[in-house]
């Protein structure tokens, strides 16, 4: 064979490669917008369910799944902004800083479900919280942080230089200059990191299991430590736990799509925020 | 002018402080881990919980903590899925960094952004409703919730790691270990395969890794797709169930303070120490990378 055969046969399978990713991709919206999009309306996303789940709507899960990520971000946006200000703006090259960043990266690889558990021995075990949507909330704060840390770094990081050098030139402080200059011209790569971080937080399960997600109630959470209905959670319920699986298929299509378009609009949105900033910069 | 200085060093010891949670976590994580499992300890074996094939937690007369099946069923979950993922992933970052034009790599980038996105509960949907009736339909099985349709979706869940990671080192490549292949008569192919992959080896075995991490820690998909039996698995057309997918089923409905309450924590611990190993490995060559693009 010669050798440009051969490289016409690689370059073919590299294409069929990236092919293959963009048709997963397609599969899982043809699917998903194909079969739930029969169960889609107003009446879905705005009523309780009824008849032990075989009818109705998915009200609640839409509720507490939005009151759970707003929560957690509450938790995480703070304290994970506040750690890359640190590691970003102040920190010297010593073994404290080493350690904090060895432990954010370690932290990112950590299994969800291992989250969960830490979640139920902390803060329902060890603080009595009991399991509530601020637990939950709280578990899934330190399972998004790492990811808040490193993009808001990233922001901070692509503030030029020259304009910090500006600010401390003129007599302010360096918190001064981080307050005034620094965090300002950061906020909008800041905010693509909170996003994606609502995002992730929005669409996990396993640190919700043991933490306050509840399989169903009758009345929205009114307090911080109520139960909570969660979509996840719902779809999981939907697809292998419920007695009639059968007939609740097409809900759980429905509860699927919806849980995939608040995801999918989630990272839309932080894809145009990004778009707009690279712009502006 | 003391009081701006004041609140100067206030912030940095306060933003410190705050740094500190993140070791505080990690640290917090292995230590409630470990003192947990520790009293399950007191009534199983150390060789009889790593060794033994048998977990019947719930056994009225001698109950029996083996996760030796549930090993099993995570490695050959997470190395189909890795022989499945790997050639794909690495195939897509090849392209999209010494192939595709400029205006279908900036197409293919939120795609695969767009792919991580997907919950792991939507994808173990897909799993029972998708890819298990197609299972059982080209392998005449009665049903396909086995670990063949784990390792499918968990080398989809794992693409945009292996992707995304797989394209940085391949794209910390010095662009003169390429132009010198190609004054020697080498094809744009014949370089890629001998030149560009192989100066990049570490971070691609680290994009593998950090694949492999995130398939090993993965819980809903594998709990919802791969069938969910305790037993020894004897291929992929077996159903398994994972020391992730254990921990999700039966933490909720065990009783705080058993033997089988402490024993889901060891297997947490388990799970937790092989992705913690796996991580610093990982990153350990992708720093080597990194040094050398530089």
């Amino acid at each position: 064979m010669n050798r440009h055969f051969i490289q016409t046969l690689g370059h073919a399978s590299m294409v069929a490669c990236a092919a293959a990713v963009v048709a997963f991709l397609g599969l899982i919206l043809f699917e998903l917008v194909g079969q739930g999009s029969t169960v889609l309306s107003w009446e879905f996303l705005s009523a309780f369910p009824r008849k032990g789940m075989t009818e109705g709507g998915i009200f609640p899960a839409v509720f507490g799944t939005t009151l759970v990520t707003l929560v957690s971000t509450l938790f995480a946006a703070p304290l994970g902004i506040a750690c890359a200000i640190y590691l970003q703006e102040y920190a010297a090259d010593n073994f404290f800083t080493r350690l904090v960043r060895a432990s954010i990266r370690n932290l990112a690889g950590v299994p969800s479900i291992v989250y969960g558990l830490f979640g139920l021995a902390l803060f329902v075990q060890g603080m009595g919280l009991g399991a509530s949507v601020l637990t939950s909330g709280l578990t899934l704060a330190l399972l998004t942080l790492p990811s808040v840390i490193t993009t808001t770094e990233e922001a901070l990081r692509n503030v030029p230089r020259l304009t910090r050098e500006g600010a401390l030139a003129l007599g302010a402080t360096k918190w001064e200059t981080i307050y005034t200059v620094v965090l300002p011209s950061a906020v909008p790569g800041i905010l693509t990191g909170v996003i994606l971080a609502l995002s992730r937080a929005a669409g996990e399960t396993a640190p919700i299991l043991f933490t306050g997600v509840a399989f169903y109630t009758r009345y929205l959470p009114g307090s911080p430590f109520d139960e909570f209905m969660a979509l996840p959670y719902h779809l999981y319920i939907l697809s292998t736990q419920h007695h009639a699986i059968a007939e609740v298929r097409p809900l759980a299509y429905g509860t699927a799509l919806v849980l995939l378009l608040l995801v999918l609009l989630l990272n839309m949105m932080a894809f145009v925020v990004r778009a707009r900033y690279r712009r502006s910069a | 002018m003391l009081i701006r200085h004041f609140w100067d060093k206030f912030w940095e010891k306060t933003l410190a402080a705050l740094a500190l949670v993140a070791v505080l976590t990690l640290g917090g994580i292995f230590l409630l881990l470990l003192t947990n499992s520790w009293k399950a300890f007191s009534h199983i074996s150390l060789s009889e919980f790593f060794s033994a094939a048998a977990w019947n937690p719930a056994a009225y007369e001698t109950p029996t903590f083996g996760i030796g099946a549930m090993l099993w069923s995570t490695l050959l979950v997470t190395l189909g899925a890795m022989a499945i993922g790997v050639p794909l992933g690495l195939g897509t970052a090849a392209f999209m960094s010494e192939l595709a034009p400029a205006r279908l790599r900036n197409l293919l980038k939120p795609a695969v952004e767009m792919l991580a996105a997907v919950p792991s509960v939507v994808i173990g949907f897909l799993g029972i409703v998708l890819v298990g009736p197609f299972l059982a339909r080209v392998f005449h099985l009665p049903n396909g919730l086995n670990a063949l349709n784990g390792a499918i979706l968990l080398a989809v869940m794992s693409l945009p790691t292996l992707v995304s990671i797989a394209e940085d080192a391949i794209h910390a490549v010095p662009k003169a270990y390429k132009e010198a292949s190609y004054a020697l008569g080498a094809t744009r192919w014949e370089t890629l395969l001998r030149v560009t992959l192989p100066s990049c080896r570490s971070g691609l075995i680290a994009a593998i890794m950090l694949g492999m991490g995130r398939a090993i820690g993965e819980t809903m998909t594998v709990l919802m797709a791969t069938g969910n039996a305790t037993a020894m698995p004897n291929g992929f057309f077996d159903p398994v169930r994972t020391l992730t997918a254990t921990v999700a089923i039966e933490m909720g409905e065990t009783p705080q303070g058993t033997t089988h309450f402490y024993a889901l924590f060891a297997c947490a611990l388990t799970l937790f120490v092989i992705t913690l190993l796996i991580n610093v490995a990982a990153e350990r060559l992708a720093a080597s990378y990194r040094k050398k693009g530089q």
